[in-house]
């Protein structure tokens, strides 16, 4: 649904695609993801090292999307498909992407 | 016969634009050699250009300073890589200067200010040297090592530019020789808190940016001769080598 919404080009994991989404977040520390990410929520960031798949497979998240177009290291693709980690990919900056995501209905833990 | 000999190995020049401009040939050395420093590296972000002027000063005076630069990695993370001969460093930098792009703003980051022995400034470097390679992790280190430099992930218990900080953990296969902690923290504290890496060997350097902090913490080595090929061996405990907090 969202991929079509916002337009993602998917990398890998499309059969993983159906998991529940229960929020999103934005980081590129990872330790900071780590620490603050929430099983099931939607991870945007800039980060393309291949621990992103680590970070996303540990805390259970739904999908990484790489915004601004950035291209993930081939060693990222490869883990991302053999963990079956959605991993997709956005033109738009990480700022709007968010702002669409918002709109779409993905909120962050603190709703209002 | 082995000896014990106190090392600073994380030391900005003037040439780094966040140092202070103090940061020259003479000053450095003469407060290395007043606080008890048997050696030093002087390791500024991204380039190797004032190496020749510290390793000239630093021999007039009597005190080792090997070559070193802090690399930038694309993922931001800061990197030492200290070797034995400038030229293996020079390498280094040709290299990381074909992928880093960007003009420095002297009014907004600081002066990157070039300097001869004498400690004359002798002009400056104009590229964005604050700036991120374009180079990943794993390239840089395999680089390194390919020079037979010695590779050291930067103040790893700070958030900012450090290994855990933008990647959460060490990749797998990273072959490091060493984590340094900043002085913020104690080593007791660090090897308690990243105990999960105590394979690595921990090593405690100032990253000095002005006089007064060189030295302010450092690491003691039993080793042969000032080498990085020496300090190498000790990081890895190899024939009897060995270091402790200096």
């Amino acid at each position: 649904m969202l991929v079509k919404t916002l337009g993602l080009e998917v990398n890998t994991g499309s059969d993983q695609l159906h998991q529940e989404v229960t929020g999103g977040y934005v980081g590129d520390l990872l330790s900071d993801v780590i620490a603050h990410s929430a099983s099931g929520n939607i991870w945007v960031t800039i980060q393309t090292h291949p621990n992103i798949v680590a970070v996303a497979s540990m805390k259970d998240l739904a999908a990484i999307i790489l915004a601004g177009g950035r291209e993930p290291d081939p060693e990222t693709l490869k883990k991302a498909s053999e963990e079956g980690i959605p991993l997709l990919r956005s033109s738009l900056p990480a700022f709007e992407l968010v702002g669409r995501l918002y709109q779409a209905g993905v909120s962050g833990i603190v709703s209002c | 016969m082995l000896n014990r000999f106190r090392a600073d190995l994380h030391i900005h020049s003037c040439l780094s634009p966040c140092a202070s401009e103090e940061m020259k040939p003479k000053a450095v050395v003469e407060r290395a050699m007043t606080v008890g420093l048997d050696m030093i590296a002087i390791c500024d972000h991204n380039s190797a250009d004032n190496l020749f002027a510290f390793i000239e000063a630093g021999k007039q005076a009597g005190l080792s300073v090997l070559p070193g630069m802090e690399v930038t990695s694309k993922e931001e993370i800061h990197l030492l890589a200290i070797f034995n001969r400038l030229e293996d460093c020079l390498m280094l930098q040709d290299w990381v200067y074909q992928h880093l792009s960007g003009k420095n703003k002297e009014e907004v980051f600081g002066s990157q200010t070039l300097v001869n022995e004498k400690s004359e400034a002798i002009g400056y470097n104009e590229k964005l040297l604050i700036g991120a390679t374009l180079l990943p992790i794993e390239e840089i280190v395999s680089f390194v090592r390919n020079l037979e430099g010695i590779v050291i992930a930067s103040h790893i218990d700070r958030q900012a530019f450090s290994l855990i900080g933008q990647l959460g953990f060490i990749p797998e296969g990273l072959s490091l020789d060493g984590l340094e902690i900043s002085p913020r923290t104690s080593l007791e504290e660090a090897k308690k808190k990243y105990r999960s890496y105590q394979h690595l060997a921990f090593v405690h350097f100032s990253d000095a940016h002005s006089i007064e902090e060189i030295g302010r913490v450092s690491t003691e080595f039993l080793i042969k001769e000032r080498t990085s090929r020496e300090i190498k061996m000790a990081l890895h405990s190899q024939e009897g080598r060995s270091m402790a907090e200096g």
